[in-house]
């Protein structure tokens, strides 16, 4: 039997020890009736050899296509190195590390990453990482509603165009705890979240302010002044930015006099391969003084009975195996795998390394948007800067020509008709640096030829 | 073995200029957007990252090193093949929105892992996309919560919770809405089934149970507390944390249960990672189909499409952007198809034999069984009172020595109310000359606790540090490097 190392003479001994005469008798606690009577619905077990003949043909029928969605995941170049040291058992096969003396590894390894994704954010504490980044959110949420006591009302105004699934998984992990979520348009033209449009609201009781920098339209957000209103409504400013965009861009913790108060977001493009959606990880910083009402593990320095410097779970009082019923959260592990990838992946690029990656990914969506504008029927919607991903609109509907040239083996972006009826006929774009001047033109020309074609039929 | 930081070994101008586009490229992006400094980043070169990280990773004690006995946590082999399969190029690169026409690959697999798992579990239907067990959980009280708010029943607002709980389901049913309520454990490790009669009532929406229980014993009255939640209109909540010990042998929703939890890093061998990501696919009886998290897979002919909004309009919503951990699912999908049908017996058949082995094999050591006169699980409880009130040694004092044997301990002070306890599950992975073995390292500790317990009070020795002051890391936090900072 597979992973079973007991031979027959083993289990002879072993009930022989446990003085059963048989392994049924181990079950005879549970009722007969209860029993399962049949298990026909499994398949029969296969060899390895077998089951990775049958992965390597499902991973083929998904495999080849040039990917210019973005839209929350992104492409990015992985160094070899990330994964070869990340699945090395003593990271992959351990365990949240409770007994430190024998974590270090671990341990450490959350410090440095805690360190990171500090300084790329511009605050003062990071925890150990929590699911994704959508979920990110939602626990930024519940713990801008547990660190604002100046507010008592729970509304949380969201400024613009937020990621559209990370505002449903707000609402469903939220729900339950009377928080109001008041949705800010955004603007036609700009795609941006206009300043004006706070104004209503000056004054009001609000425990916190969502803006997302760069918003899910790619588009570039007045940061600075969004986030000193809100300081001026003593609501909590809730930032969530992409971690590569850092590299470049203002950290959370700068915007405006006084910077954000809870950074959050999803930590997959530093290392993490697309891999349909999952295992990611979120990330949330924060200041010194809030972390009392953080989610999730965090790590801190301390020293052994010896007075050397090593490593352990901190402030676990906040957490659910202690507090129960009064935890910050119910969330018990991190996203540790993902984390030590992240962790590697910041080591070899180094600040230089992401900016140049954030830069790349940037000038070739760019490029892209450039080319693509260039067909007649084709025009950029918005007019602001943008980071790495942007808005274009077709002179028809958008489904029918992403499935043309998914048949030809690209995915040309995201529709946006669905989530953003408004925009029309409108398609979000994203490169990354993985891209390169050929597989623009190859773009480009496919959807020249489709929308000729389609013209000359219709 | 260098102590060092990554940053420590950081030198300006020091880079691993391969991993990164070669070219610098100019930007066009307004200055007042732009950050004024770099980020704190080490500046390392390419050997620097994989031999510090190498090192590191050296000082963990892990399933691939160590006899792992962690009770409740089921630190079963990670096989191989399921991470390189998961792992395939087509597989890494497919992008979560990409189109349903070239995702046919990944979601048979995700379509044939929620049948496999609702044949082992007796559920209807499944849902693969919390992204880990409090997850599932979670997903699971929200749709109870759904459940009786569709029947205008507003008025039930307790979640009843055993005593013996793992600390996340009251911390779930708070993050629900609910108050809890705990029922006490009986002294035999069943649940007090009068305790259970006098707390339920019109308030109650529903029961958290994890059984076998945390106590490490299959709760013989399930079906009679099934009858008495159901009968005040309250649901069942199975926590699948320790599935692995019934494993092709009971299904929860032959027990009674409306919704479950597996996690699938514990019973279907996913990695633990140092911490996540783990898995916690949710599945549901008749009552509960309707509520489900999305998305879900489903299957019209031989084409393979995600179900969504459309299909269960009532659903309690998405807890992901995507689908949850899918790499993670790929795993367990290639773990349960190497299995087979058989397979899954024997898990919780050689589980179990481990388990009692290893239990019995201890009693005759002279330590103390919690529930003696039952047969344990896939793990039981060791009671080291005796051992504290007569040598002065703790439960933690063992812990610490067993890493200086080589073993990594087994869970300590959990469950909350049995004293001086260790939490012990050894799997069906490891042989009996493993489980002799600890036994070994267990005496001799208790022999040294005799002759010289401080030594045992002062473990560990061998490992990269001894035990640590958690009093000053919480009282002078220190949770990043910072440069000057002295070491």
């Amino acid at each position: 039997m597979p992973f079973i190392p007991h031979t027959d003479d083993d289990t002879g001994k072993m009930l022989a020890e446990i003085g059963a005469e048989s392994v049924a008798d181990l079950f005879d606690e549970i009722p007969d009736e209860l029993r399962i009577k049949s298990l026909d619905r499994v398949p029969e077990a296969v060899s390895e050899m077998e089951i990775a003949r049958l992965m390597q043909d499902r991973a083929r029928m998904d495999s080849g296509a040039l990917n210019f969605i973005g839209a929350g995941a992104y492409e990015h170049h992985v160094p070899a190195a990330v994964w070869e040291i990340a699945t090395r058992g003593e990271f992959y096969t351990a365990y949240t590390p409770y007994q430190a003396e024998a974590s270090q590894g671990t341990l450490q390894l959350i410090y440095e990453y805690q360190t990171m994704m500090s300084g790329l954010t511009g605050m003062e504490v990071s925890n150990a990482s929590l699911y994704d980044g959508a979920s990110a959110l939602a626990e930024a949420c519940l713990m801008a509603v547990r660190a604002n006591r100046a507010s008592k009302s729970r509304r949380i105004l969201v400024a613009g165009a937020l990621h559209p699934m990370y505002r449903q998984v707000a609402d469903v992990i939220c729900a339950a705890q009377e928080i109001e979520f008041i949705d800010l348009p955004f603007c036609s033209e700009g795609g941006h979240c206009v300043l004006q449009s706070l104004d209503k609201y000056s004054g009001e009781d609000l425990t916190a302010v969502i803006v997302q920098q760069p918003n899910f339209l790619g588009v570039l957000e007045e940061v600075d002044a969004i986030c000193d209103w809100a300081r001026a409504q003593k609501a909590l400013t809730i930032a969530v930015v992409n971690p590569t965009s850092l590299a470049l861009l203002t950290p959370p913790g700068e915007w405006g006099d006084q910077g954000a108060d809870i950074v959050c977001g999803e930590g997959q493009p530093l290392g993490i391969p697309l891999s349909s959606g999952g295992p990611y990880f979120g990330f949330m910083t924060t200041r010194l003084a809030l972390v009392r009402q953080m989610p999730g593990r965090l790590v801190g320095r301390t020293v052994d009975l010896d007075g050397k410097r090593g490593f352990t779970l901190t402030l676990q009082a906040r957490e659910q195996h202690i507090r129960r019923s009064k935890a910050t959260s119910n969330i018990c592990t991190n996203q540790g795998l993902m984390v030590t990838a992240a962790t590697i992946y910041m080591s070899l690029l180094g600040a230089e390394g992401l900016a140049r990656v954030a830069g790349a990914a940037h000038r070739r969506t760019g490029e892209l948007c450039a080319a693509l504008c260039e067909l007649p029927g084709v025009e950029r919607v918005f007019n602001r800067p943008f980071f790495h991903e942007v808005v274009i609109r077709l002179d028809r509907p958008v489904a029918p020509v992403l499935a043309m040239l998914a048949d030809h083996e690209v995915f040309g972006g995201l529709d946006l008709t669905p989530s953003h009826p408004q925009l029309g006929n409108a398609l979000l774009l994203c490169a990354t640096e993985t891209k390169n001047a050929a597989d623009i033109v190859r773009y480009r020309d496919l959807l020249a030829e489709i929308l000729n074609r389609e013209s000359a039929a219709g | 073995m260098s102590d060092k930081l990554i940053f420590e070994h950081s030198r300006s101008g020091r880079r691993a200029s391969a991993q990164a586009p070669l070219a610098a490229t100019a930007n066009d992006l307004p200055e007042k957007f732009l950050r004024r400094s770099p980020p704190l980043l080490p500046e390392v070169s390419e050997l620097q990252t994989v031999r510090h990280y190498t090192r590191l990773s050296q000082k963990n004690f892990s399933i691939d090193t160590h006899f792992y006995p962690l009770g409740s946590c089921t630190m079963k082999y990670n096989p191989r093949a399921c991470n390189q399969l998961a792992m395939l190029p087509g597989f890494l690169a497919r992008h979560p929105l990409g189109p349903e026409s070239h995702g046919q690959g990944f979601m048979s697999c995700m379509y044939e892992l929620q049948e496999m798992l609702k044949a082992v579990t007796g559920m209807k239907e499944v849902s693969l996309t919390p992204m880990a067990g409090a997850q599932g959980e979670f997903a699971g009280v929200a749709m109870i919560r759904a459940y009786h708010r569709s029947r205008n029943d507003n008025d039930r607002n307790e979640i009843l919770v055993p005593d013996a709980a793992h600390g996340t389901n009251p911390a779930t049913a708070t993050m629900c809405g609910y108050s809890t309520r705990e029922i006490p454990t009986g002294k035999n490790g069943d649940v007090d089934i009068e305790a259970l009669k006098a707390a339920v009532g019109p308030q109650t929406a529903g029961i958290m149970l994890t059984n076998p229980s945390t106590v490490g014993v299959f709760d013989r009255s399930i079906q009679e507390m099934s009858r008495i939640v159901h009968s005040a209109g309250g649901l069942l909540y199975y926590d699948g944390a320790n599935l692995n010990a019934i494993l092709g042998k009971v299904a929860p929703g032959d027990m009674g249960f409306d919704v479950i939890h597996m996690n699938l890093h514990k019973t279907f061998s996913t990695p633990h990672g140092g911490g996540g990501p783990g898995s916690g696919a949710v599945g549901v009886g008749d009552r509960l189909k309707e509520f489900l998290p999305l998305p879900v897979v489903g299957k019209d002919g031989d084409r393979y499409r995600w179900l969504t909004e459309a299909d269960f309009p009532q659903s309690i919503g998405r807890l992901s952007a995507f689908m949850g951990n899918a790499g993670v699912l790929l795993r367990a999908y290639v773990y349960m198809r190497l299995l087979g049908r058989k397979g899954m017996e024997r898990v919780s058949e050689n589980a179990a034999l481990g388990a009692n082995y290893l239990m019995k094999k201890l009693q005759d050591a002279g330590f103390e069984l919690a529930y003696p006169e039952r047969r344990a699980s896939h793990e039981f409880i060791v009671t080291l009172k005796k051992e504290k009130s007569e040598l002065g040694v703790t439960a933690m004092d063992f812990a610490k020595c067993l890493l200086d044997h080589g073993y990594h301990a087994p869970t300590t002070y959990f469950p909350l109310l049995v004293p001086e306890c260790l939490l012990i599950e050894p799997t069906e992975c490891e042989a009996k000359e493993d489980l002799d073995g600890f036994v070994a390292a267990m005496i001799a500790i208790r022999e040294q606790a005799k002759t010289d317990p401080e030594k045992v009070k002062g473990a560990p020795y061998t490992m990269p540090v001894r035990r640590l002051d958690d009093v000053r890391a919480a009282r002078q936090l220190d949770l990043r490097w910072q440069p000057g900072a002295e070491n």
